[in-house]
């Protein structure tokens, strides 16, 4: 238990550094335009990286494909389709259960 | 050179925030309610929840969650969930001139960052919107902690979240966010390529290198349009 306790811990400070880095260093100025271009991008990257990542992933450094994809790719017409979040990761979930009660 | 602030948009009302983040409440709730079914037999009861308090960060949780789970120890749990939760940095320095106050002020509102309020509470000028930012906040950490709660303590009359499909709530809920960012030419460019850099680094690297990796891909945004 003493691992899980010291995770949590230094998990914790970690986290709370890493979010307060960025308005500690630059508090109220306005990046340069150059910086606001690129910064402003990261939204789109991180997003993709974090889907791909949550679609492929096996849980330990490694990729897999597995019914999750069927997932997402029910997400992605629900998003086309205009549907609400709840929709879309409901639906999610609903057709990976399908596919893996279907035996994919 | 950075100039002094620039004019921000008005933000809107902490209860306007509030209200926006309210359509995340079910997927934060599912997740919780699946790291509680997870985290309760590697970790027992109390930590699990305390760890969804004051950790706050889903993504990190699950990637130290599977360390611990495999008997990895807690040195590579805890670079495996800080590794994940490194992409606050970029997201921190993007959201930053738009909080409020002193420097320590500052530091707790960019605590606020989490994924899904950060990706609404932008705007399209590349500024935030810090009560959207704070405000749909709130209703997530509700989600995420009561949901640890039940998945711990109603996770044996649950079924395997596997076979509910819940694990596939996390990547259409980061589709639905990148669907929200809209759509720039340029934007879908960073995606496309961002997505590649993960795709392509997830074999070989700890997980939240190749998630933070894929930040390279919004140097595009030095090209001239």
């Amino acid at each position: 238990m003493t691992e899980v306790w010291a995770t949590i811990a230094a998990l914790c400070a970690g986290t709370v550094a890493i979010k307060a880095t960025g308005p500690l260093a630059l508090g109220g100025r306005q990046p340069s335009e150059r910086t606001f271009a690129v910064v402003s991008l990261f939204a789109p990257a991180l997003l993709a990286a974090l889907v791909v990542y949550e679609t492929l992933s096996d849980g330990h450094d490694g990729l897999v494909v597995d019914a999750r994809v069927i997932g997402v790719v029910t997400a992605a017409t629900a998003l086309v389709l205009r549907a609400p979040i709840a929709v879309v990761v409901l639906g999610a979930a609903v057709a990976t259960a399908a596919a893996r009660a279907l035996g994919a | 050179m950075p100039v002094e602030v620039a004019q921000q948009p008005e933000a809107s009302p902490l209860g306007a925030g509030v209200r926006a983040g309210l359509p995340f409440v079910l997927p934060t709730l599912a997740l919780g309610v699946s790291f509680g079914v997870l985290a309760e037999p590697v970790m027992g009861a109390i930590a699990p929840i305390l760890m969804s308090i004051v950790v706050f960060a889903g993504a990190a949780q699950f990637a130290a969650l599977s360390v611990l789970a495999a008997a990895g120890g807690a040195g590579a749990a805890i670079l495996a969930g800080l590794l994940m939760n490194a992409r606050f940095l970029p997201m921190g320095f993007a959201a930053a001139p738009s909080l409020r106050g002193r420097a320590l002020r500052r530091a707790a509102e960019g605590q606020a960052v989490v994924d899904a309020s950060w990706a609404i509470a932008h705007r399209s000028d590349g500024t935030f919107d810090r009560g959207v930012l704070l405000g749909a906040t709130i209703p997530q950490a509700c989600g995420w902690i009561s949901g640890t709660a039940i998945g711990v303590f109603g996770g044996s009359a649950l079924a395997d979240p596997e076979k509910l499909g819940i694990d596939a709530i996390f990547p259409a809920f980061y589709l639905a966010l990148l669907f929200e960012e809209g759509g720039s030419r340029r934007g879908l460019a960073v995606a496309l390529i961002g997505g590649a850099i993960t795709l392509s680094l997830m074999s070989f690297v700890p997980a939240g290198l190749a998630v933070i990796a894929a930040a390279v891909a919004a140097l595009i945004g030095l090209r001239r349009t």
